[in-house]
């Protein structure tokens, strides 16, 4: 009697209606999975030195005003660090809302007000943080008046 | 006996609870950083702009904000450590139980050190 063979799962074609990602998809969940761990120890790095800084070195937190950013942002060193850190952490968050959205939002159109709300969001957070730091001026001049600090020029 | 499959990770007690602190302080922190870009662009307005809002966080009630946020901010960032161990180390799955417990003891370490001197700046002179 011959013995019958029986293919293992999903060894042949799988029906389209089975199938788990649509064609377009691609990888993307699984490379969201990833950034999620790898900006994720970046951020640890990133944020902990940040909160060193600004919270516990110095003053504390009173020490903060415009001047201690000026000194900071002085440095482009700072500036690409707080870059970096405005781009991983917005996409970090973005995408972990974005799961959120997707676990408990079951109507179709719910789920695609709030991304929309999301993204846009995002966009505005990150073009904004982004234009900021590289347009930022320690001494700026407004209707006129020249900004007084000890390390401006004096007007 | 319990029904409940033995060995899962996200399903009850410390799998689970971590799961959730971890989802919550991530909303906390996500709708803490938009508020955080927008402040600090006032710097882009003027000086006394960003002063006055940085201004108006100087008190008690902020301070004891700050506290909880930078608790959250820990707590994510340790249990983020412990995730991508049990992901990635081939015994992580086993000893998550025993990580969590070690991340609840650095958080407490880690609080209880920032809390002295974050409440020393905030309450002091």
């Amino acid at each position: 009697m011959a013995v019958p063979t029986i293919d293992a799962p999903r060894s042949g074609r799988v029906s389209p209606q089975y199938k788990r990602t649509g064609t377009s998809k691609g990888n993307f969940e699984m490379l969201a999975w990833l950034f999620m761990r790898v900006s994720g120890i970046v951020l640890v790095v990133l944020i902990f030195v940040h909160l060193w800084l600004n919270l516990i070195d110095g003053d504390g937190i009173k020490g903060i005003d415009f001047g201690f950013v000026a000194g900071k942002w002085a440095d482009p060193v700072w500036q690409i660090w707080d870059l970096v850190m405005l781009w991983l952490a917005m996409l970090h968050g973005t995408n972990g809302v974005r799961t959120i959205i997707n676990d408990y939002a079951e109507k179709d159109s719910t789920r695609f007000w709030l991304k929309s709300v999301l993204y846009s969001a995002t966009v505005v957070i990150i073009v904004l943080g982004t234009l900021v730091i590289f347009t930022f001026d320690p001494c700026p001049v407004i209707d006129g008046v020249a900004h007084v600090a000890d390390y401006c020029p004096a007007p | 006996m319990s029904k409940t499959p033995a060995g899962t990770l996200y399903r009850g007690r410390e799998g689970m609870w971590s799961w959730v602190a971890h989802r919550i302080t991530g909303v906390v922190i996500f709708f803490f950083l938009l508020v955080h870009v927008l402040d600090t662009s006032l710097v882009r307005v003027s000086p006394e702009a960003y002063d006055a809002v940085i201004g108006s966080y100087k008190n008690p009630i902020m301070g004891l904000g700050e506290l909880g946020l930078v608790g959250a901010i820990v707590f994510h960032a340790f249990n983020g450590l412990r995730v991508i161990l049990i992901d990635f180390w081939k015994k992580g799955p086993k000893y998550q139980r025993q990580m969590l417990w070690g991340v609840v003891g650095l958080w407490l370490v880690t609080m209880i050190a920032f809390s002295i001197r974050h409440l020393a700046v905030v309450f002091g002179g």
